[in-house]
């Protein structure tokens, strides 16, 4: 409860200070409206923003899931060969080092012009893919050698291996990759959706573009309670999700 | 039972060999203890006659069919996402046979004293219960011969004896034979029927404590003949260093 309470009472303190802050002071509407005019704002572009938030969520588990396969799979293959390891690892790398921001208008001039989405996906796997990828083969690496001399001992296949063994390691490492993958891709997604700016993409970011743009400070912050939002769901949806899969742990 | 006869092996990356011409027999439901200081090479052997590890040269001989055996390790590698059942049935459910054996789990968690415990996660078992449902599993697997390595070394003293009385009770109800890696010179005294002293890959000496098996644990460990095994393991141990 008080884990609840605590960050919900800073929260309205926040409010109430930025709200007396507007109220009080001489800002101009257009640096920071407030409160109640973001939440005006908020109401009256509600559906345009819902279901531009949609689009941006769309985008974001896309990359997620295309980011899961991808990475448990390349890191399998890591497992497996240590040349495929070698050969692949050091590209992984370079992507993950390489800003986001940089690549991207490279893959919308590759894979956008016709298909925005396309792009956007990709944008947003590159963000997400390679703490999956790090994590995985971490996970991979993780078994308990005594526990694998067993499985050897009484004679298990490798796919017993693998799936009663491998998998089970792996998976606390998978979970906590996704819990910072979400972010990512989400990250991912608005950058991607920046970049495109006006090319078709009609996410949030774009929203909160298009009402920059128009000095709309107040739609802004509006678009931002939303990313928000969907960053904190993703990311507590991950937590609930491993606290399941992991109760045996409790 | 087991005949392993004059055993090398060299770690690809090691220096020097590890075992260096180990020879030894283990009779059925004999218990033979593997003593010595760290890095003698007595875990080594004990891998090597799990197949674990093949020899740089000689042999491991298992007279009658196929070698049964079991490993319990120091540390009771248990898998944290199963059940403590699911873990005693690991050497079952991997051969296919696990579904009609539940019973069977039942009755060697029992036998091990942790009787209601099935359904229980490892992370919730104490260090000597977890050593337990290792030794149970182990047990599952219906060995001739159990692979001790130094099982008891990471709990204390009160909890070593208990584990000590319930290995040899196990033993004299299902016969199997064991070889156990130890550190302790009291430990090796009293749970076995020979002692091998180990000292830089080889065995350097062999002393058989004769207990008393049919009196009580304080009896036979206050015995003459076991301090004196213990005298003379020691004495053993220090000669050949």
């Amino acid at each position: 409860m008080k884990r609840i309470l605590l960050p919900l009472l800073a929260l309205l303190a926040l409010i109430f200070v930025w709200h007396v802050w507007v109220a009080f002071g001489t800002i101009p509407k257009f640096i920071l409206p407030s409160p109640a005019s973001v939440f005006t704002a908020l109401l009256d572009n509600l559906c345009t923003l819902m279901s531009s938030a949609g689009q941006t969520l769309r985008v974001t588990l896309i990359a997620l899931v295309a980011a899961v396969l991808s990475g448990v799979g390349l890191a399998l293959a890591f497992s497996l060969s240590r040349t495929v390891e070698m050969t692949i690892y050091p590209f992984a790398v370079i992507l993950q080092v390489t800003p986001i921001v940089s690549i991207a208008p490279l893959v919308l001039i590759w894979v956008g012009i016709d298909h925005v989405e396309r792009a956007l996906v990709i944008i947003a796997w590159l963000a997400a893919f390679f703490p999956i990828l790090a994590n995985m083969s971490a996970g991979l690496r993780a078994v308990d050698p005594h526990l694998g001399d067993l499985f050897t001992l009484y004679g298990a296949t490798r796919w017993q291996r693998f799936w009663r063994l491998l998998w089970p390691t792996a998976m606390p490492y998978l979970l906590a990759s996704l819990k910072v993958s979400g972010g990512f891709a989400l990250i991912g997604a608005v950058v991607a959706e920046f970049v495109a700016g006006s090319g078709g993409a009609t996410g949030l970011a774009w929203r909160i573009l298009e009402a920059s743009n128009r000095l709309q400070t107040e739609k802004m912050f509006a678009g931002l309670i939303l990313l928000s939002l969907m960053g904190v769901a993703i990311f507590y949806s991950f937590v609930a999700l491993e606290r399941w899969l992991l109760r045996y742990r409790a | 039972m087991l005949t392993a006869t004059d055993l090398h092996f060299c770690y690809p990356e090691g220096e020097g060999a590890v075992t260096n011409g180990v020879s030894f027999e283990v009779a059925a439901g004999e218990i033979v203890s593997l003593l010595g200081p760290s890095g003698c090479g007595k875990s080594t052997v004990l891998r090597l006659v799990a197949g674990l590890l093949q020899p740089d040269r000689g042999s491991i001989n298992w007279p009658v069919g196929d070698k049964r055996l079991s490993f319990v390790f120091q540390d009771a590698a248990l898998m944290p996402w199963a059940t403590v059942l699911e873990n005693v049935l690991l050497p079952l459910s991997l051969k296919g046979k696990a579904g009609d054996r539940t019973e069977a789990a039942l009755a060697k968690l029992a036998s091990v004293g942790l009787e209601g415990y099935d359904h229980r996660y490892p992370h919730k078992l104490s260090g000597g219960q977890k050593m337990r449902v290792s030794i149970a599993r182990a047990l599952m697997a219906g060995p001739e011969l159990l692979l001790l390595d130094e099982p008891f070394a990471a709990l204390d003293e009160i909890l070593r004896f208990q584990m000590n009385e319930m290995l040899l009770k196990l033993r004299r109800k299902q016969g199997w034979a064991a070889l156990f890696v130890t550190h302790s010179v009291y430990e090796a005294a009293y749970l076995s029927d020979r002692i091998l002293v180990m000292k830089n890959g080889k065995i350097s000496g062999e002393f058989n404590p004769k207990l008393d098996r049919d009196k009580p644990s304080f009896e036979q460990r206050s015995s003459k003949a076991f301090t004196s095994a213990v005298a003379n393991v020691s004495k053993l141990l220090e000669t050949r260093q």
